[in-house]
């Protein structure tokens, strides 16, 4: 323990020498049971829900049979915490140590992650373990059934949030509609000159129009509905909004994956090298530990199905360095997420170093090799990422009678919606809506289909 | 200051429960509910009938998806891979699909694997009683039908050693201490025992029989309706009965008894007499069960078409088992409807309930009206005892 916090002590001091900057980060030693609580929820204490029971064994079963391991958890904030297995090695310890300081750089520099908790203030574990109590609560007093349902809804629609939108959010301002001006005509500015009593404009007072709500393809289904929803109680209205105040603050995390943990692990990789401190055996388990990581390809495969954003990540971001140079590199890390940092920085020498390439997998399962052209390659990394990686819909019009009309975007998406699910879902939502609910959506023929439902109890 | 904080030794809170493991036991018990909702199907397996002792059903369930919008399956899923491969390379030749993409939000389709889940079968019975609130069958009050059973009565200075009653004999102590307070604690006029004597008590003894017309109007699935309701009926008796017996009869024009296994495989194709059955029912009541240790019971079911010439007999064997026993059951599969109440046999069943005997009948055509029929039954059957 002593050793760690020495050497914990001696790589931050080196890695604010080479100039990472971030906010103080908290190191926990955790023990693996925890780790996989927090693999499961994504954050350590969050709101209760059967669907995270799932995951929790999903992801119990899959560490179980070797197939994923967790070395750290770490969240930005500020101050940063990060949560850092009890089992792990020394070695290992000295590298998680190394990364987390380079995503807590990451995490303070990139402007997605500033402007997110610009927004929602640095202190997510406190949030989302005071959801987590306020839902306990609701559990007590309406009953575990009837908060759930609400649950349903909300986290079905995590990730329909509009993040270009701010987290804080008004209504809709209630636009008045003014009254037109009548053309004025020759005869009136005349008299109005008139010397006399001034004549008291006639024009009537008139009430604004009611306005459309919404008054434009709204994106952001979790605040439509936590605003909008014609019957919502006070605690289902916190609810939706402490779903969306989640969801708000995992969107970075996502959207900058492959810079973040590339960032990361370039940054374990340049200060363990430059740690001279460190015994010469703990540095090459450590090294070795970090090849493990980064590595692109499992074991003996020639190829994989996938691309590890470590590998990719710690990749490019060598190379950026390399051809333009450090201070590149962090206006690079500043101003790009996954998006811009994959079309902007991936270009086609290092694509085909890597051995980049998109495949398609028929259905019945012959997975060919499509092309290694640079663009595909490209939008192929970022395609699962678009749209928070869920489909494009809006709240498109609520009717006079209070029912909810949803448009699916298939065009943009390219295809229709799993219909089953998409079918559950409105399901989840006309209960809480406690009007009918409709989406339009079209079919895998492409023809339109309208889904509906309403509540049922 | 030291940045690492060991938690496990400073606050070991989250030892002491698992928020993972809660939220899992929750989705668990969704999964029962749901599991409930589609009991009829799981209780018609084979045996089901007799082996329910202490018997569990394990029930392979699938994992609860909670449901988010997704896009339906491309026809060619594409991804990003690594490594060697030029263009038309073919990586892995046709035959288990699998998923391309690997860096999606929490596993929805990976890994997919079953649950199974063990329900006790006096549980689902509860549930069912509490669910469709059925009353408990009476055992029938008759001074005849009655098992000798020693009981606690009074309490005398004399018995034996093992029926001391300390309380009683520590009151009396107290009592004759209070004006002799200097006299010995205890003296052998304080001592009371309890006295024993026999009563009579209810019989728990009870035998059903389960009649089935098999002949050639009877399809698979009204034998597998009438035997799941059967096995409702049953597990009803045996909530009020410590010993339950069970005989199985099947008839078309003549009548076999049959062991449980056997019983939902027989199949005839003669005509349907069901005066058959119930002389066979009749007989194998008065010699095996005797009316004064058995509650007994009968269980009939069949589609009704029985042949109008036995509608004398039939009705007569009927009027005659109804005098003797508990309660019988008619349930009649097939349609339900106005045509249903003018079968043979429904028309005979009607009669009899009419003249206030102890019988009632149901009809089966789906699944769903099992619990109709069971709730038909049992509250009837609560009724008429009251009566």
């Amino acid at each position: 323990m002593t050793t760690l916090n020495s050497y914990a002590e001696q790589i931050e001091a080196l890695a604010q020498k080479l100039g990472l900057d971030y906010y103080p980060v908290d190191f926990e030693l955790a023990p693996s049971s925890f780790m996989l609580e927090i693999a499961s929820y994504g954050l350590p204490v969050r709101m209760p829900h059967w669907s995270f029971g799932v995951r929790y064994i999903h992801q119990m079963i899959r560490q179980t049979m070797g197939h994923s391991h967790i070395f750290e958890v770490m969240f930005p904030g500020d101050p940063c915490h990060a949560y850092l297995v009890n089992t792990n090695s020394m070695a290992e310890n000295a590298l998680v140590t190394a990364h987390v300081l380079g995503h807590a750089d990451f995490s303070k520099n990139n402007q997605l992650f500033a402007r997110h908790q610009e927004m929602a203030g640095g202190h997510i574990l406190e949030q989302a373990a005071a959801h987590a109590n306020r839902i306990e609560q609701a559990f007590a007093k309406h009953g575990i059934a009837k908060v759930e349902a609400v649950m349903d809804a909300a986290l079905a629609l995590e990730p329909h949030v509009d993040t270009h939108r701010d987290l804080h959010r008004m209504r809709y301002a209630a636009k008045a509609i003014k009254p037109e001006a009548a053309p004025e005509a020759d005869f009136q500015a005349r008299f109005a000159t008139l010397p006399g009593e001034s004549t008291a404009s006639r024009a009537l007072p008139q009430a604004p129009l009611p306005m459309a709500i919404p008054p434009h393809a709204e994106y952001d289904l979790l605040w439509f509905i936590a605003n909008y929803a014609p019957e919502l109680d006070e605690w289902e209205r916190d609810i939706f909004l402490a779903v969306r105040e989640e969801s708000f603050y995992f969107y970075p995390v996502f959207a900058c994956q492959i810079m973040n943990e590339g960032w990361a692990s370039y940054w374990h990789a340049r200060l363990l090298r430059e740690a001279d401190f460190l015994p010469q055996e703990l540095y090459l388990s450590a090294i070795k530990a970090h090849s493990d990581v980064v590595r692109p390809i499992a074991g003996e495969q020639q190829t994989a199905l996938a691309v590890n954003p470590y590998h990719l990540g710690f990749s490019m971001w060598e190379h950026i360095i390399e051809e333009q140079g450090i201070e590149a590199a962090r206006r690079i890390c500043r101003e790009e997420d996954d998006f811009g940092f994959v079309r902007n920085h991936l270009n086609a020498e290092l694509a085909d170093k890597l051995g980049l390439f998109v495949f398609s997998a028929k259905e019945n399962g012959e997975i060919k090799v499509t092309t290694r052209d640079i663009n595909a390659v490209r939008e192929s990394i970022i395609g699962n990422k678009f749209n928070y990686g869920s489909p494009r819909i809006a709240v498109t019009e609520m009717k006079n009678d209070g029912s909810l009309v949803l448009q699916h975007d298939h065009s943009d998406d390219g295809r229709g919606l799993d219909i089953e699910r998409a079918n559950q879902v409105l399901k989840y939502v006309a209960r809480v809506w406690r009007r009918p609910v409709t989406l339009q959506t079209v079919d895998s023929k492409g023809q339109p289909r309208e889904l509906s439902a309403s509540r049922t109890h | 200051m030291s940045p690492f904080r060991n938690i496990a030794a400073e606050s070991p809170w989250y030892d002491l429960f698992s928020r993972g493991a809660r939220d899992w036991l929750r989705h668990n018990e969704k999964v029962r509910d749901a599991v409930k909702q589609s009991l009829p199907d799981l209780v018609s397996g084979p045996d089901a009938l007799t082996n329910t002792q202490d018997r569990t059903v394990v029930v392979p369930v699938k994992l609860l998806e909670h449901a988010r919008f997704r896009l339906a399956n491309a026809d060619e899923q594409t991804g990003a891979g690594q490594g060697k491969g030029e263009p038309g390379d073919v990586l892995r030749p046709g035959q288990d699909p699998g998923e391309g993409d690997d860096a999606g939000q929490g596993g929805n389709t990976k890994g997919e694997f079953q649950l199974a889940i063990e329900f006790k079968m006096d549980e689902i019975v509860d549930w069912l009683w509490e669910e469709l609130k059925l009353p408990d069958l009476k055992p029938k009050q008759s001074p005849a039908l009655n098992d000798n059973d020693w009981v606690r009565e009074g309490w005398d200075k004399r018995g034996p050693r093992a029926r001391l009653d300390r309380r009683r004999t520590m009151k009396e102590a107290i009592k004759r201490r209070a004006v002799q307070p200097t006299a010995a604690p205890f003296t052998n006029d304080d001592l009371r025992f309890r006295q024993i004597t026999q009563k009579p008590k209810p019989s728990n003894h009870a035998v059903v029989i389960f009649a089935v017309d098999v002949s050639g109007s009877m399809n698979q699935t009204q034998r597998k309706l009438a035997k799941t309701f059967f096995f409702f009926a049953l597990q009803g008796v045996r909530r009020e009965y410590a010993h339950v017996e069970t005989v199985f009869l099947a008839h078309t024009d003549d009548a076999w008894e049959f062991t449980e296994q056997e019983f939902f495989q027989a199949s005839g194709s003669g005509g349907t007499v069901a005066s058959s059955v119930f002389r066979l029912s009749l007989d194998v009541f008065n010699e095996r069960f005797d009316v004064n240790r058995y509650n007994r019971y009968l269980f009939y079911a069949s589609d009704g078409e029985n042949f109008r010439e036995d509608r004398p007999a039939a009705t007569a064997l009927l009027t005659e088992l109804a005098q003797q026993l508990n309660y019988i059951g008619y349930v009649q599969t097939g349609m339900i409807g106005p045509g249903a109440a003018q079968t043979e046999l429904a028309q005979i069943a009607a009669e009899l309930q009419r003249e206030g005997f102890p019988i009632s009948y149901a009809y089966l055509s789906r699944h769903e009206d099992i619990w109709n029929a069971i709730r038909t039954f049992f509250q009837d059957q609560a009724n008429s005892e009251a009566a």
